[in-house]
This record gives structure tokens, sequence and C-alpha cells, in this order.
């Protein structure tokens, strides 16, 4: 941890994407989110919708949860439409 | 070549403005303020300055739209006055913080309830921990002359703080005054060209403005913060010594008026100074040692120069033109007694409450307070430490 000596004015943060560095999902208290792939009629909404950049795509494909980011608030399971009223996203409890 | 004019002090400051032209400048009408901004947004319609004005809804707005211009690197200034001040509270902190340089004439006037058109001082005291600097002024000239000073304080590469500049409400910025303007190409110069530091529109840098800082180093960022306070004093110098280059007026931390070998003193901020320092001349004529101490840089605060010019009067008397409700004492004289109750040799001090909503503050006013004075000075007992002037019962 740096010393007073070495804040920048206004704590302006000058190395890009540094926000990584901090792993949230840390701060994740009580429920997770849980991909069910046989219900993901792959729409990408979770992925449009996640507020914290948690769900991954790759190749224009739903891929995993990131969970050292994701904060559990539970918006993509509720936008999920998944298939035949089955969601593809469940919030399960958190397990320590 | 100087211009003599006679102007009011919002026309004074708006002028100002357009000879700095500003990038950008978000603001919303607020009596008295209102009448700097109208002329200054002419000077946008009718071409005269290329300046980037922003109408918005409110003064929280017009200080955040001043936040973001600022963040983005342009040069960025705003005016406001009494509830609008206190409407920018929450962002008047966010701006010192980012330590982005706003420039922000405060055109004094009390606080509601009950509401109030004119001049007092409550405004701009309620904001006076909210780490602007802030430069105070007597009369438009000072205005004037802080205004453009302002822009080079604030920019300072050492300081990047934002400054507010004070002057009365109506007194000042509606009476019509002499004032010398200097040359559009002088007060050009003497501003420079704008240099941002770590702007966001430089997208090749990407950086990120006003992040989470929690127990681990927020102690360690505010300590930072204070430090950059000590190094205002001495840029407002050099500052003030390159504008009496250009201006041949001469500006200080403070005015010290016939103070050197005073036994009486008053201290007292912006218009009613003025009439002090007649009523001063007239009772200097009669051999009366009084002098007066007028604040020019009040944020931050010259504590150590203030107490060295006041240590050796037998009595003080700090005016205020705002009360501190439920407080001990005015903030004025908060300050004073601080700067003073270090030295072993100081004067006995008291406390006066004048001119709040505009009520004039007249020389009979000011004679009031100095023959009490000289009864302190002589029997060395008070009635009262702090006490309202020119009040009815
Ligand atoms: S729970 Fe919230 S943060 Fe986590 S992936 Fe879903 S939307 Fe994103
Ligand atoms: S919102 Fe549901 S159905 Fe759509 S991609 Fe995400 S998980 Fe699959």
């Amino acid at each position: 941890m740096i010393g007073w000596k070495d804040i920048p004015p206004g704590m302006v943060i000058l190395e890009a994407g540094s926000a990584s560095k901090i792993k949230t999902g840390s701060w994740r208290a009580a429920y997770r989110p849980k991909w069910i792939e046989e219900n993901c009629i792959q729409c990408l909404l979770c992925w449009l919708f996640c507020p914290d950049n948690s769900v991954k795509v790759k190749d224009g494909k739903r891929g995993e949860f990131d969970y050292d980011y994701c904060k559990g608030c539970g918006i993509c399971a509720l936008e999920c439409p998944g298939k035949k009223g089955n969601k593809a996203i469940v919030m399960e409890e958190e397990v320590k | 070549m100087t211009k003599v004019v006679a102007v009011t002090g919002n026309e004074a400051v708006a002028n100002a403005f357009r000879q700095i032209e500003p990038d950008v400048c978000a603001a919303y009408p607020i009596t008295p303020q209102t009448e700097l901004m109208q002329r200054f947004a002419a000077f946008v319609s009718n071409g005269q300055v290329r300046t980037e004005m922003i109408l918005v809804e409110s003064e929280h707005s017009a200080l955040s739209a001043c936040v973001g211009a600022a963040a983005a690197g342009g040069r960025v200034a705003t005016a406001t006055s009494s509830q609008g001040l206190a409407l920018m509270w929450e962002i008047l902190f966010i701006a010192s913080g980012l330590r982005l340089p706003i420039v922000m004439p405060v055109v004094n006037r009390a606080l509601s309830a009950p509401i109030n058109i004119h001049c007092d001082h409550s405004d701009a005291m309620g904001a006076r921990d909210s780490g602007w600097i802030q430069l105070w002024s007597e009369n438009a000239q000072e205005a004037y002359d802080n205004t453009i000073q302002a822009f080079r304080i604030a920019e300072d590469m050492n300081i990047r703080l934002p400054v507010m500049i004070c002057y009365d409400g109506f007194i000042i910025s509606h009476s019509i005054e002499r004032i010398e303007y200097l040359d559009d190409d002088v007060v050009k110069n003497f501003v420079g060209e704008y240099k941002p530091l770590y702007p966001l529109l430089d997208v090749e840098n990407p950086k990120s403005y006003g992040p989470l800082i929690l127990t681990d180093l927020y102690h360690e960022v505010r300590k930072a913060h204070s430090e950059v306070y000590k190094k205002v004093p001495k840029v407002v110098i050099e500052v003030a010594k390159e504008f009496e280059k250009i201006s041949g007026r001469k500006y200080e931390l403070f005015e010290n008026y016939r103070l050197d070998d005073a036994e009486i003193g008053i201290v007292i901020l912006n218009s009613a100074a003025g009439t002090t320092k007649d009523l001063i001349d007239e009772y200097r004529d009669r051999g009366v040692k009084v002098g007066l101490l007028k604040p020019r840089l009040y944020r931050p605060f010259p504590y150590e120069e203030v107490g060295n010019a006041l240590k050796n009067l037998k009595v003080l008397c700090v005016l205020d033109r705002a009360d501190a409700f439920g407080g001990s004492f005015g903030p004025l004289y908060l300050d004073i007694a601080a700067s003073l109750c270090n030295f072993s040799q100081k004067p006995i001090l008291i406390n006066r409450i004048y001119g709040l909503g505009g009520r004039d503050f007249m020389p009979e006013h000011a004679a009031e307070v100095i023959e009490e004075l000289k009864d302190i000075a002589k029997t060395g007992k008070i009635t009262k430490l702090k006490e309202y002037i020119g009040v009815r019962e």
C-alpha cells in the first residue's frame, strides 16, 4: 500500500483497466447465479443486462459466469427467458 | 492601454470572462449573479467568444457539468449566489477532491429562510471548508482583477484547485463604479493557453476519475490533499506580482491598512472594508491609532501571516457578515482567534455581527465599533464578546 506522498493529484488512476485487479466477486453475499445450459436459447440477454460484465461470451456463444466479478445481483436470472418456461439461470445459495 | 469605464461589478466580471474565454461555462441564473451570466451569455450568442455555454436546470447540474468538462480537459467557469451555492454543496467537494481548476464568482447573498436577495456572507462562509480557494473582493475592480488572477492560481500545476471569487451582492454586483479594464490581449497573455492535467478526452491514455477509496487509503488521500493547500499562498503572491506588472495594482494575501503602529484593530471582509477605511482615516486625523486588516485569500487562510499582523494590537474587533447559529462566534472571528491563540502577546478580541440580508453598514456603525474598542483599550472590560450591531431593539 502506498503512503500519502505517492498519492496522485485528485486520486486519478492513470493505469487503464486496473479495475480488473480488484476481484469484486468477493463482495457477493448470499446468492450466486447458476447457468443451466440445456435451458439456454443463446439470446445473450444475460450478457446485455449484467452490470458487472460477468457473463462471458466467446465466439458469439454464451459462456460461463465470471465469479471473480459477479456480485450476485440476480438481474441475469430475472431477465433470462429460458426455454419453454424453464429458466437457464437460477440463483443458488452461496456456499462459503 | 488600459480602458477606464463605468460599469457594475457583474459587468466587470462578465468582461473578464469574455477576455479569458473559457472552453465551457455551465450556469444557472440566480439573483444577484444573474446579470453576470446574462451578460456573458450575450457574448456567447453574439459570437464574441467561442465558449460552449451549457444552460442547465439547476446549480447542482451546473457544477456537475463543470466537473465533467474540467475532467475532460477544458478551461471551465461558472458563477452563483446564495441558494445556488447551497444546491452545489455536494459537487463542491467533488470538484476540489478531483483537483479540477474551475473558476466561480460567488456574488454574496443571504440564505433562506426568510428569503432575501441581498448581501451577506453566509453563502460563501457555508462553503469555506469545501476545499475551494476563496478570494474576497472589496469592490468591482478587485472582483475583476481577482477573476483574472483566479484562473492562473487554479490552473497552476502545483495546485489544480477550484477557486471562488467572492464579492458583495448588489452593493458591488449592481453598483456602477469606475473600473480600469486591461486590454484583451494582455489578459489573454496573462492567463495563457490552458494546459490540462489528465484530460479524459485524451483517449490514447485512458484514466479513471473518482475511484472508490476505502479504509485502507482514504486517510492517505486526504492527507495528500491537505498538503496541497500549503502551496497556495506562495502561488497567490507570485500571481499577484505578475498581475501588478500588467495592471499597476498590488495585491497580497490580505490588505494591511494603517495597521503597523495601530493599537485598535478591525478585521472585516469585502465592501464594508471601504466604509471602515474612511472612518479609520477620520480617527487617525484625531490621533486615534486604529487600523484594519481585510482578508483577501480567505481559503486557505494564512494563519501565520494574519496572526503576526495582528498580535501587537491592544484590542481587536472582528466583524462578521454571517452568523454561526448555535456555534460560538462568526466564522471570520474563529479564524482570527485561531491565528492569535498561540501568541503570548495578543489583543483582546470581540466579535460583532453586521449587515445581514443587505442591511447597510454605515459609517456610524464603524464609528460605534471604534468607540467601543477605545473604551475596552482604556478599561480592559468587555461587555459582550459577541453581539449584533445596527439592529433594532
Ligand atoms: S448475478 Fe448480477 S453480476 Fe452476477 S452475472 Fe448475474 S447480472 Fe451479472
Ligand atoms: S439470458 Fe438465459 S437463455 Fe439467454 S443467453 Fe443468457 S442464460 Fe441463455
